[in-house]
């Protein structure tokens, strides 16, 4: 390593831009931040909307996060899409566990953030009362531009200089 | 509804207990004893073959007895419909008898009765919670369940990933 350190500085010629020094931590980011496989979690209109995102009107792909995995085991990004009850909160629980390490969540519509106008004894209150959240998502349901600016929130906090926003 | 109950009148003299005005039509009243004579009647001689649906009404504080059983019955040859109005004698113990084996459609709907609102089924052959989770406490849409109550989230009692080569 010394000798390519000691050639860079004796010629800059040699390699030109061919060699540029960064953390490894940056490259990987760098890469994950456009290839996000999201894994939808759909209960309610929620999901409906992320259909809408998804296909040629908004085309989420144009964001680098197309590639949308039904199996947690294949996917980093967990979309939380509509009403989560209190019977159905250890299933999603059981699914976040199995997603492999980094992983992330975005939380979408008032339901999932906060349990929307079900203030009542079957809903929780909120994802992040079972499982950790990334990005909230406001709206009722929300417009599919909301989805798309939530995963480039979500990228803009992987970029290079910036601490992961890892659920952990 | 006037042939019905004439038809009771007739052949049941005294079953019905009052014809009593409801939004859509005419309901007949008849006391929790006689649900089964009743349900048979209607199913083998005036050819109600369907029960559309069970529900349970709580009048705490309003009207006496507090709980009230409804019976909704279709006749598919005549497309008429009956509505029975069983109210409840006891508010500290409601009970009714099962139509489960008159009729296989009331199983599921007597279960949520008996989730819902705490309305014993007697003879149920599975008289078990069909909403509310395992290990739920108390019956949520009774007038004095606290509206702000919350109960803890339960854990997964399954496993989603079922051993290889067994199949449930």
């Amino acid at each position: 390593m010394p000798v390519v350190q000691d050639l860079i500085d004796q010629d800059q010629g040699l390699f030109g831009d061919a060699i540029l020094t960064t953390r490894v931590d940056d490259v990987v980011n760098w890469g994950r931040k456009y290839s996000l496989w999201p894994m939808p979690y759909g209960t309610a209109c929620c999901a409906i909307e992320f259909m809408g995102a998804v296909s040629a009107a908004f085309d989420i792909s144009r964001f680098g996060a197309e590639v949308v995995r039904f199996s947690p085991r294949q996917s980093d990004l967990l979309l939380v899409m509509g009403t989560i009850n209190y019977k159905q909160a250890p299933v999603l629980k059981k699914i976040y566990e199995q997603m492999c390490e980094p992983k992330w969540v975005i939380a979408v519509g008032a339901c999932a953030s906060s349990g929307g106008f079900y203030d009542n004894y079957n809903v929780i209150q909120g994802i992040d009362e079972v499982i950790p959240v990334n990005i909230y998502v406001p709206g009722c349901p929300p417009r599919p531009e909301q989805i798309l600016d939530a995963v480039v929130k979500l990228q803009k906090s992987l970029s290079p200089k910036t601490e992961a926003l890892s659920g952990e | 509804m006037s042939d019905v109950k004439r038809h009771f009148d007739e052949f049941h003299p005294g079953l019905i207990k009052e014809l009593r005005a409801v939004a859509m039509g005419e309901a007949l009243v008849i006391s929790p004893g006689d649900l089964r004579l009743v349900a048979l009647a209607l199913k083998k001689d005036l050819g109600f073959d369907m029960l559309i649906d069970i529900a349970a009404v709580d009048f705490k504080g309003k009207a006496e007895p507090r709980f009230e059983v409804d019976y909704f019955f279709y006749n598919l040859a005549r497309k008429t419909r009956v509505h029975i109005k069983v109210p409840v004698a006891s508010s500290d113990k409601p009970e009714v008898d099962s139509i489960t084996d008159l009729y296989p459609a009331a199983n599921w709907a007597e279960r949520e009765i008996w989730d819902m609102m705490g309305i014993i089924v007697n003879g149920h052959p599975n008289l078990r919670r069909i909403l509310m989770w395992t290990g739920f406490e108390g019956h949520p849409l009774r007038k004095d369940y606290p509206i702000n109550k919350r109960q803890p989230i339960p854990v997964l009692d399954v496993n989603l990933i079922p051993e290889r080569g067994k199949h449930s």
